[in-house]
């Protein structure tokens, strides 16, 4: 069966029927390759009832399993017709393999996976329970290592940490540079069209400085954040548990979370409230440069305003806000990055579920720090 | 070039230089393996096995030289038939390299939905024979990742007969496994060579299957850069002229032993 090259011509696979009283000699041709159409039996018998079928090699070249589907729908249509079938004639590897598919044919048992809607639900609460335990788990996991590593500062991976300040600070300033700037600039257009009804497009200014420094600036840097760090953390982490780095780690006994996701947490953490703030800045100038262009206030007297709109405790609280979702992504990232399955269909679902979570603590975060700010009259 | 050529050997090359980033690794190999034969490529590690291989499937191409298949080059073909000749191919990667998104049926049937123009139950039907040639049958539900290392080797090969291969290249076959799943793997290549009559070259440096499967092998070495044995590995053990291919082959006993016994002991 073993074959030369596709010959560049089609191969020419055929069968000649020959009526033989009331039998039916099917006689195989030619070279069959599995990569081309084939005869079809039900094609050539049409409306015919032979009493019984003789399968004869003719001149056959070269042949592959498209031979073998052919004779073996032959069969089965002779098995349905009740018509004996004959195939003594054809090649011996031939019928060895024709054994073997019938086999498979007759012992074949699809597997059903597929769930009923009720015990789908009930597996994903399940899943749910699991991982809200796992990831409080996570958390604990992170905080026993923070205080150990308090009292041993000097077993930090500072290298690691300073690197991923690099990757999640410094490499991140373009991209959080224009959409902030963007932010502050679509805030203003949009305050100044409400403003300038009432006369007061000054305003704009206490609108745009305190939208952005309150709320804005950390909320656009942590999912430009998410997005980019939160999703390389979790490739990074997955690629490694895909590839037992990390087994390789615990056998040496050190904890993957001393070794890879604290100097991760502590670059997010102290990089996020920098970039938060470069972000606040940055709105500002949007909200500064549409000020200047569309309602003619100087930037002197924007920038006076927004002084007088914004204090240090709105500043601040920006700031812890920052810090809180550097960390809530870093532990999304890191989380979701360990737990990976090992593959590479596992690392990219640990990708997307490290965004997603992330994104999700963010929101949820900011809603509870509005109700604590707004309590504490911050 | 298309002319059918019905001696031409199974695999031809000839003056290949291989390598990668402009650092060569093996320079002027020529052989041929013939049809229906079971091919060894030889020797100690990072002697350039695994990138002979590479070069041979058209992973990487080489800086100089031809490889031939039935009589026709290779490199020289245009893309289309390169692609062509490919499906007449089949590799099994050292891991499997199973698609870790499908499971296994789905791994063996996606060459058969590519390049046939077989309906979904003929390919079903297909894949869980090979499936089951291979010794996997009932598996074909399960995916890579639920599976046993030597289970996903052999089912990497399955998906490498999919389409009836004239040639299966093998990279490494008995790497990682137990010296019992390594024979069966042995024997199912040559039940599979005498029963497809397909021709197998194999990657490899594990003694035991040398021994057993090969037909005939080529042994390339580090500092030659080159091949420096070919012939049936069970006379080249003792009768072989270089030193280093005895020590390889009898793991260093012989040459240990009789440092320089060229000639067969009567």
């Amino acid at each position: 069966m073993s074959a030369p090259l596709n010959p560049p011509t089609p191969p020419d696979s055929r069968v000649l029927l020959h009526q033989q009283g009331e039998g039916l000699r099917v006689e195989v041709q030619g070279t069959w390759r599995i990569t081309e159409t084939r005869p079809s039996w039900p094609a050539l018998i049409a409306e015919q009832a032979p009493a019984r079928v003789k399968l004869v090699w003719g001149r056959l070249a070269d042949w592959d399993s498209a031979l073998l589907l052919f004779v073996f729908e032959v069969r089965q249509w002779c098995r349905a017709k009740g018509a004996p079938c004959d195939f003594a004639d054809l090649p011996e590897a031939l019928q060895k393999l024709l054994h073997q598919l019938e086999v498979v044919n007759e012992t074949r048992m699809p597997v059903d996976r597929s769930r009923d809607f009720l015990s789908m639900v009930g597996f994903a609460a399940q899943d749910v329970w699991a991982k809200t335990k796992e990831i409080a788990t996570f958390v604990g996991e992170c905080v026993i290592s923070a205080t150990g590593l308090l009292k041993k500062p000097h077993k930090f991976r500072w290298r690691d940490c300073l690197d991923e300040m690099q990757q999640c600070g410094a490499m991140a300033l373009p991209i959080v540079s224009l959409i902030s700037l963007l932010t502050g600039l679509i805030m203003a257009y949009q305050s100044a069209v409400l403003m300038r009804q009432f006369g007061a497009d000054i305003y704009v200014a206490d609108a745009v400085g305190l939208v952005m420094v309150r709320e804005m600036g950390a909320m656009m840097t942590a999912i430009i954040l998410a997005g980019r760090t939160g999703a390389a953390f979790a490739a990074t982490l997955g690629n490694m548990r895909a590839g037992e780095e990390i087994d390789a780690l615990q056998t040496l006994g050190i904890r993957p979370v001393d070794f890879l996701v604290l100097p991760r947490l502590v670059a997010l953490g102290v990089m996020m409230p920098l970039l938060a703030l470069y972000a606040n800045s940055l709105g500002i100038l949007g909200g500064m440069l549409v000020s200047r262009g569309v309602l003619d206030i100087p930037p002197s007297a924007y920038w006076v305003e927004t002084l007088t709109a914004i204090d240090l405790s709105d500043i601040s609280t920006g700031l812890i806000k920052a810090s809180a979702f550097g960390l809530l992504v870093g532990l999304a990232g890191c989380h979701c990055g360990l737990r990976a399955e090992r593959s590479a269909a596992g690392v990219g679902r640990a990708t997307t579920s490290a965004v997603v979570m992330g994104l999700l603590l963010i929101i949820v975060a900011d809603a509870l720090f509005a109700v604590t700010f707004n309590i504490l009259g911050w | 070039m298309n002319k059918k050529n019905p001696t031409a050997p199974a695999l031809e090359v000839t003056t290949l230089e291989c390598g990668y980033d402009g650092h060569v690794l093996l320079k002027d190999v020529n052989f041929q393996v013939k049809r229906g034969e079971i091919f060894f490529i030889i020797g100690g590690s990072g002697c350039g096995k695994s990138t002979l291989l590479r070069h041979l499937v058209g992973l990487n191409p080489p800086s100089a030289g031809t490889v031939k298949f039935f009589g026709e080059c290779f490199n020289s073909a245009s893309a289309d038939r390169q692609r062509e000749i490919l499906q007449r191919l089949g590799v099994l990667y050292q891991g499997g390299a199973l698609w870790s998104s499908l499971n296994l049926l789905e791994n063996v049937m996606l060459p058969l939905e590519e390049y046939t123009p077989l309906n979904a139950a003929e390919r079903a039907e297909l894949a869980c024979m090979k499936l089951a040639q291979v010794g996997l049958s009932g598996y074909g539900a399960y995916y890579p990742a639920e599976i046993s290392g030597g289970m996903k080797k052999r089912a990497g090969l399955a998906r490498a007969l999919a389409l009836d291969p004239a040639i299966v290249f093998f990279d490494e076959p008995s790497a990682g496994l137990d010296p019992l799943t390594s024979r069966r793997l042995d024997e199912l290549i040559v039940n599979l060579r005498d029963l497809l009559g397909m021709t197998c070259v194999v990657v490899s440096h594990e003694l035991a299957s040398i021994f057993a499967i090969a037909d005939r092998v080529i042994m390339l070495d580090k500092q030659t850069k080159g091949i420096i044995a070919e012939g049936d590995p069970r006379l080249l053990v003792k009768h072989s002229s270089d030193v280093r291919v005895r020590e390889f082959l009898g793991r260093g006993e012989d040459a240990a032993a009789a440092p320089r016994q060229n000639q067969p002991s009567p």
